[in-house]
C-alpha cells in the first residue's frame, strides 16, 4: 500500500511539474502576473510530493518490504540500519529519486526564499528546473520505477553489495547529487537569462551562491570518494581516473570555472555569454555524471543490450536538455551584450586564465574519458585510457594555473601590473626555492615531479598568505590594525583566500602520496616484525570474529618507533555472509607526517602466518584537510551578506535611488 | 536473456578472494622485482574496469603478474613483456595508448584544445581593444547610472 | 570571423559527440578483438587432469583436422550451462572438441565435475595457472576457439556456446574450411 503511494505521489509530482515547466513561462512571455504566480506553489507541492514518495521507499527498505523489487534486490533484513536507509540511494532508481528530490528541494528554496527575485525571472528560472524534472520523472515512471511490485514476495532481500555497506560510500552518493543538482540552477538561471536576452552583476550575483553550494558539496562528495577508495581498497590508491570519478571531476573543473567567471560578469559586466555557456556546460558534464556512470552505460555492461528503453531515453533526455540549451544559446547568446573592459594583465585576466585551464582540463579528461567509446563508435577498435594518459595530460595543464594563482590576487581590477605583482611575491619565491631545495635533499633519489609539486604547494600556500598578510597590513601597520581589518575582512574574501589555501595544502598531500609510499608486502608469523617508513611492526596474530552481517578476521599490529610505542593496528578483512564477498578494512593511524597503513590478507599455511600489506602514506591527511580548508572557504563565503540566497543587489539599488531622489 | 548472460559472466570472473601482489609472487630480484612492477602498472585487467594488474586482485590478473615476471627472468625485455600481453589482448591492454593513427586525437587533442583556447582568448581582449580605440562601442555606465538603469528595468517588468 | 558562428559551435560540437556516442552505446565494451585470428594456435604443452591418465593436450595436438578448443571450468556457472549442448554435440561427432581445465583451486574438481556430467572431450589439459588461457587471451570462461587443419586460429566465441550459435556461426565455419582443405 505504502509503495503504491509513493508510485502515485510520483505521478502527481509529474504532473505539478508538467504544470510548473509551461504555465508560468507563458505567463513570463505575456507579461501575465497570475501565471508567473503559479511557479511558487506548485515547485513547493512537487517537492512535498516528491518527499513523500522519497519516504515510502525509505519506508519499504527500513521495514523491509520485499513485495518491493527495489528492495529485494538492495537490501536484506541482517543489515544495519544505517545501511538500510543508505540502500534506498545504494542503487538506480532509488538514486534517481534521490536526484529528483534534491532538485525539488532547491526549487523550492528559489519559490520559498526568492522573494526578491524579479518575478519574470523567477518564473522562468522555477519553469526550467521543472522541465528537467519532467524528465527525470518521465524517465522514473517508464523505465525506472523504484517502486515496482514483486509477487510473490521473497522470503528475504539479495542484500546490498558489501562495498556500499561504509559510512564513506554510504554518504557520497547524495553529497555529489547535492553537487550535480545545485549546479542545475545555474543552468536554470542561465536558460532564463537566455530568453530573456538579459545578463548583469544582479544576475550574476544571484547564480554565484548557488554554484558555490554547489561546488562546496561536490567537492566534498569528490573527497568522500576519494577517501572511501583511500582506505577501503586495501592499498592507499585515493584517485584511478577511473570514469566514475572522471564523471564527478569534469562538472567540478567545469563548476570551478564558473564559479570565477561569474566574479567576472559581477565586477565588470563582460564575459556574459561565455558564463552562460559555462553554467550550461557544467550542468550537461552533472548530467552526463549521473546517467553514464550511475546507470552503468560508460562503465559496466552493455546498456542498451541489457536494457534498450533505459539507454535510448537517457540519450533522448541528454538530446533534448544539452541539445536545446545550447540551440538557445546558439539563438539568443549573441544578444547578450557586454561593456566592461579590462586588460589581459588584470585581475578580471587572471580570473580569465584559471577558465581557460579549468576547462581545457574538463575538456581533455571529457575526450580521456569518452575515447575509448568514440574510437569504437567508429571500427578503430579497442582501447584503454588510463591514468599514466591522464597524468600525463592533466598535470601539465593545471601546473601554469597554479602558478597563477599565486600571482592573480595580486593584480588589480581592470587593469594589473604585473612586476609590482611579482615584487610583493619575493618572498614567497624564496621560500618556495628554498623548500624545493630542502624536499630535494631530503627526497632526492624519488620522482621529480614529487618535489616540483611540493615546491608548488608551497608557493601557493606562501602566495596566498602574503595576499592575506597585505590585505590586513600585517607589519605594515600596527599590531591591532592588522587584527581589526583581519576581522573585518568581507567573507567573500576569506572564501578566496581559504579556497586557494585549502588547495595548496591538497596538493601538497598529493605530492607526498603520490610520490613516496613506502610498501611493504609479506608473510607475517606472530611475532614477526618488519620495519616500513621507520616504523617498526609487529604482528600479534590474527583471529576470528562476526560483525553483524559478516565474518570477519582480524589481525592486531603493536607499531613503535625508537622503541616508543606509536599506536596498534587492527586491519579487518570481512566476508559478508549474503553474497559471500570479500571486502578489506584496512587499519590507518594518521599523523601529519603520514598514515601507518595496514591490511591484513589471506592465511598461509598452518601455524598463525598471514599475508600483510604495510605501507607508509605520506602527507595523505593532508589531502582531506586541504578539501576541508577549501569546502569551509566557500561556506564562509555563502554566509557573506553579498551572497546570501535572497539578498541580491537590483532592490538595493533601486532603494538607493529612491532614497537620492 | 542478455541481463542474464552479463550477470553469468561477472560471476564466471569474480572467483576467489586473492589480494593483489602476493609475497609468493615477488621476485627474489629487487631490480627485477621492480621492473616487474613498472610493467604491471601499466597494463589493464582485462576482467576488470580500468584497474591495473597491479592494483587487481582478479585471479587472472595475478596470472598475468606471475607471467611477467616468468618472461622477465627468461630475460625478456621489458618491452618484449608487453608486447607479448599486446599480442595476447590486443592493446586495449595498454593503460597508456600508444601513438598512433588511431589515438591521434586523443594525443594531440589536448593540446590543440589549449592552443584553441589561447587563440580564443587573444582573439577575445583584441576585439575588446578595437573596440574600445574605435569608438564604436558606448563606454561603460557609471555604477550611478546602472543602478538607476536595473531600478528601471526592474518597474518596467513588474 | 562570423560572431555568430562562435555561438553555434558549442551545439555543432555536441551534436557530433552524440552521434558518436548513439554509435559507440550500441558496442559492448567488453568484446575484445580475437587477436589470434588467422595465426597458428600458441605453443602450450599441458599436464593431463586427474584421472585421465592420457597424454593431457598440446598445441601439437591440433593440426591435421578441424576442431573446436574449449575452455571451462567447475567453478564456471556459465560452462554449466554450456556444458549440455557440449555433450549432444560430442555425441552427433560433427568435429571434435577439446577441453582447458582453467585454473581449477582443487585439482580434483575438473575431473570430478566431467565425471559427474559427462566428458565431452577428446583431449583435455590442465591449465591451473592461466598459461594456456593467457596464451590464448582468454578472459572468462567459457570460450571456444575453431582451430583449423593446418593449427590455425580462425574464429572465437566468448560466452557459452549454444544449439542457434553452432548453427547459425560456428558450423558454417567449420564447413567451410573442411571445403578449403578438400579443394
Amino acid at each position: 500500500m505504502i509503495a503504491e503511494l509513493g508510485h502515485f505521489t510520483l505521478i502527481l509530482a509529474l504532473f505539478m511539474a508538467v504544470v510548473q515547466s509551461s504555465l508560468p513561462l507563458i505567463g513570463a512571455q505575456r507579461r501575465h502576473a497570475a501565471w508567473m504566480a503559479l511557479a511558487q506553489p506548485t515547485a513547493v507541492l512537487q517537492f512535498l510530493l516528491v518527499a513523500i514518495a522519497f519516504l515510502c521507499l525509505t519506508h519499504a527498505f527500513v521495514t523491509s518490504d520485499f513485495s518491493v523489487v527495489n528492495v529485494v534486490k538492495n537490501s536484506h533484513t541482517a543489515k544495519p540500519l544505517i545501511y538500510k536507509i543508505s540502500g534506498v540511494w545504494g542503487n538506480h532508481e532509488g538514486s534517481l529519486l534521490l536526484w529528483v528530490l534534491i532538485l525539488s528541494i532547491f526549487g523550492a528554496a528559489v519559490a520559498v526564499f526568492g522573494g526578491n527575485l524579479p518575478p519574470s525571472l523567477k518564473a522562468r528560472v522555477l519553469s526550467v528546473q521543472a522541465m528537467i524534472a519532467v524528465g527525470f520523472y518521465l524517465f522514473m515512471l517508464l523505465t525506472s520505477n523504484p517502486f515496482e511490485r514483486i509477487h510473490p514476495p521473497p522470503f528475504n532481500g539479495q542484500g546490498l553489495n558489501p562495498l556500499l555497506q561504509d559510512p564513506g560510500l554510504a554518504f557520497h552518493p547524495p553529497m555529489l547529487y547535492l553537487g550535480y543538482v545545485g549546479f542545475s540552477m545555474a543552468f536554470s538561471f542561465a536558460i532564463a537569462a537566455l530568453i530573456e536576452g538579459r545578463v548583469d552583476a544582479a544576475w550574476a550575483r544571484w547564480v554565484r551562491p548557488w554554484t558555490l553550494a554547489a561546488w562546496c558539496f561536490l567537492t566534498a562528495g569528490i573527497a568522500l570518494g576519494s577517501w572511501w577508495a583511500y582506505y577501503e581498497l586495501g592499498w592507499g590508491g585515493w584517485w584511478f581516473w577511473d570514469p566514475v570519478e572522471n564523471a564527478s571531476f569534469m562538472p567540478w573543473l567545469a563548476g570551478t570555472a564558473l564559479l570565477h567567471s561569474a566574479t567576472v560578469v559581477e565586477k565588470r559586466d563582460t564575459l556574459k555569454g561565455w558564463t552562460v555557456l559555462l553554467a550550461i556546460i557544467t550542468f550537461s558534464l552533472s548530467l552526463l555524471g549521473t546517467f553514464l556512470v550511475r546507470s552503468g552505460v560508460l562503465t559496466s555492461v552493455h546498456a542498451f543490450a541489457t536494457d534498450p528503453a533505459r539507454g535510448v531515453f537517457i540519450l533522448i533526455l541528454l538530446i533534448i536538455v544539452i541539445g536545446g540549451s545550447l540551440a538557445l544559446f546558439a539563438w539568443r547568446g549573441p544578444q547578450l551584450t557586454s561593456t566592461g573592459l579590462f586588460q589581459p594583465i588584470s585581475r578580471e585576466g587572471a580570473l580569465l586564465f584559471n577558465n581557460l585551464v579549468m576547462t581545457t582540463a574538463a575538456a581533455a579528461v571529457l575526450l580521456g574519458t569518452l575515447y575509448p567509446l568514440l574510437l569504437d563508435a567508429v571500427g578503430g577498435g579497442k582501447v584503454s585510457v588510463g591514468p599514466p594518459f591522464f597524468n600525463a595530460v592533466f598535470i601539465p595543464i593545471m601546473v601554469p594555473m597554479i602558478v597563477a594563482m599565486a600571482i592573480g590576487p595580486f593584480l588589480n581590477w581592470k587593469r594589473g601590473d604585473l612586476m609590482p605583482a611579482l615584487s610583493r611575491l619575493r618572498v614567497a619565491f624564496a621560500v618556495t626555492v628554498a623548500a624545493g631545495l630542502a624536499a630535494w635533499s631530503i627526497y632526492g633519489d624519488g620522482p621529480f615531479l614529487g618535489v616540483a609539486a611540493l615546491a608548488l604547494a608551497v608557493w601557493l600556500g606562501t602566495g596566498t598568505l602574503t595576499e592575506l598578510a597585505g590585505r590586513v597590513k600585517l607589519f605594515r601597520a600596527p599590531l591591532d590594525e592588522s587584527l581589526r581589518r583581519f576581522r573585518r575582512m568581507p567573507r567573500s574574501a576569506w572564501g578566496m583566500t581559504l579556497g586557494h589555501l585549502g588547495l595548496a595544502i591538497a596538493i601538497a598531500g598529493m605530492a607526498g602520496a603520490g610520490a613516496w609510499t613506502v610498501e611493504s608486502i609479506q608473510v607475517m608469523k606472530p611475532g614477526d616484525k618488519v620495519t616500513v617508513g621507520g616504523y617498526v611492526y609487529a604482528f600479534e596474530g590474527a583471529k576470528n570474529g562476526k560483525g553483524p552481517n559478516y565474518s570477519l578476521v582480524h589481525g592486531t599490529f603493536q607499531v613503535s618507533r625508537n622503541g616508543e610505542h606509536v599506536a596498534t593496528l587492527r586491519p579487518e578483512k570481512r566476508v559478508y555472509d549474503v553474497s559471500q564477498q570479500p571486502t578489506t578494512e584496512a587499519a590507518i593511524h594518521t599523523t601529519w607526517r603520514g598514515d601507518l597503513y595496514a591490511v591484513i590478507g589471506d592465511p598461509e599455511g598452518t601455524d598463525g602466518a598471514y599475508v600483510t600489506r604495510i605501507y607508509f602514506n605520506p602527507l595523505v591527511v593532508w589531502m582531506w584537510v586541504g578539501t576541508l580548508v577549501m569546502v569551509f572557504g566557500g561556506a564562509l563565503s555563502l554566509t557573506d551578506r553579498r551572497h546570501r540566497v535572497g539578498a541580491p543587489q537590483r532592490r538595493t539599488g533601486a532603494a538607493a535611488v529612491a532614497a537620492g531622489t | 536473456m542478455f541481463r542474464w548472460l552479463v550477470l553469468i559472466l561477472a560471476l564466471a570472473v569474480a572467483d576467489g578472494p586473492a589480494m593483489a601482489v602476493n609475497p609468493s609472487e615477488v621476485l627474489a630480484d629487487p631490480l627485477l622485482e621492480k621492473r616487474a612492477r613498472e610493467i604491471s602498472k601499466g597494463l589493464r585487467c582485462v576482467v576488470c574496469q580500468n584497474q591495473s594488474i597491479d592494483d587487481s586482485d582478479a585471479t587472472l590478473a595475478r596470472d598475468l603478474r606471475v607471467l611477467v615476471r616468468e618472461r622477465l627472468v627468461a630475460g625478456d625485455s621489458d618491452q618484449d613483456v608487453v608486447d607479448y600481453v599486446v599480442s595476447r589482448y590486443g592493446e586495449f591492454v595498454l593503460l597508456k595508448p600508444p601513438f598512433k593513427f588511431a589515438t591521434a586525437v586523443l594525443w594531440v587533442g589536448p593540446a590543440v584544445i589549449v592552443l584553441a583556447a589561447l587563440a580564443a582568448m587573444a582573439a577575445f581582449f583584441r576585439r575588446q581593444r578595437r573596440g574600445a580605440t574605435g569608438g564604436a562601442r558606448p563606454t561603460a555606465l557609471s555604477d550611478d547610472e546602472r543602478r538607476r538603469l536595473d531600478a528601471l528595468m526592474k518597474d518596467d517588468r513588474t | 570571423m562570423n560572431k555568430r558562428l562562435l555561438f553555434v559551435l558549442p551545439l555543432a560540437v555536441f551534436l557530433v559527440l552524440a552521434v558518436y556516442f548513439a554509435i559507440g552505446l550500441t558496442k559492448d565494451p567488453r568484446k575484445l578483438p580475437n587477436m589470434l585470428a588467422g595465426k597458428p594456435v600458441p605453443a602450450f604443452a599441458l599436464q593431463p587432469i586427474k584421472g585421465r591418465d592420457d597424454k593431457g593436450f598440446a598445441s601439437t595436438d591440433l593440426p591435421g583436422r578441424v576442431s573446436l578448443v574449449n575452455i571451462f571450468g567447475s567453478w564456471c556457472v556459465a560452462c554449466q550451462i554450456e556444458h549440455p549442448f557440449l555433450m549432444q554435440l560430442a555425441a552427433s561427432g560433427a568435429v571434435p572438441i577439446h577441453g582447458i581445465d582453467w585454473r581449477e583451486v582443487d585439482p580434483d574438481a575438473g575431473p570430478d565435475w566431467l565425471k559427474k556430467k559427462g566428458d565431452p572431450y577428446e583431449l583435455v589439459g590442465d591449465d591451473p595457472r592461466s598459461k594456456a588461457a593467457i596464451a590464448f587471451g582468454v578472459t572468462g570462461a567459457p570460450e571456444t576457439f575453431v582451430v583449423d587443419r593446418q593449427g590455425v586460429v580462425r574464429y572465437k566465441h566468448v560466452g557459452p556456446l549454444n544449439e542457434e550459435i553452432w548453427r547459425d556461426i560456428v558450423k558454417p565455419i567449420i564447413d567451410k574450411l573442411r571445403a578449403e582443405g578438400a579443394s
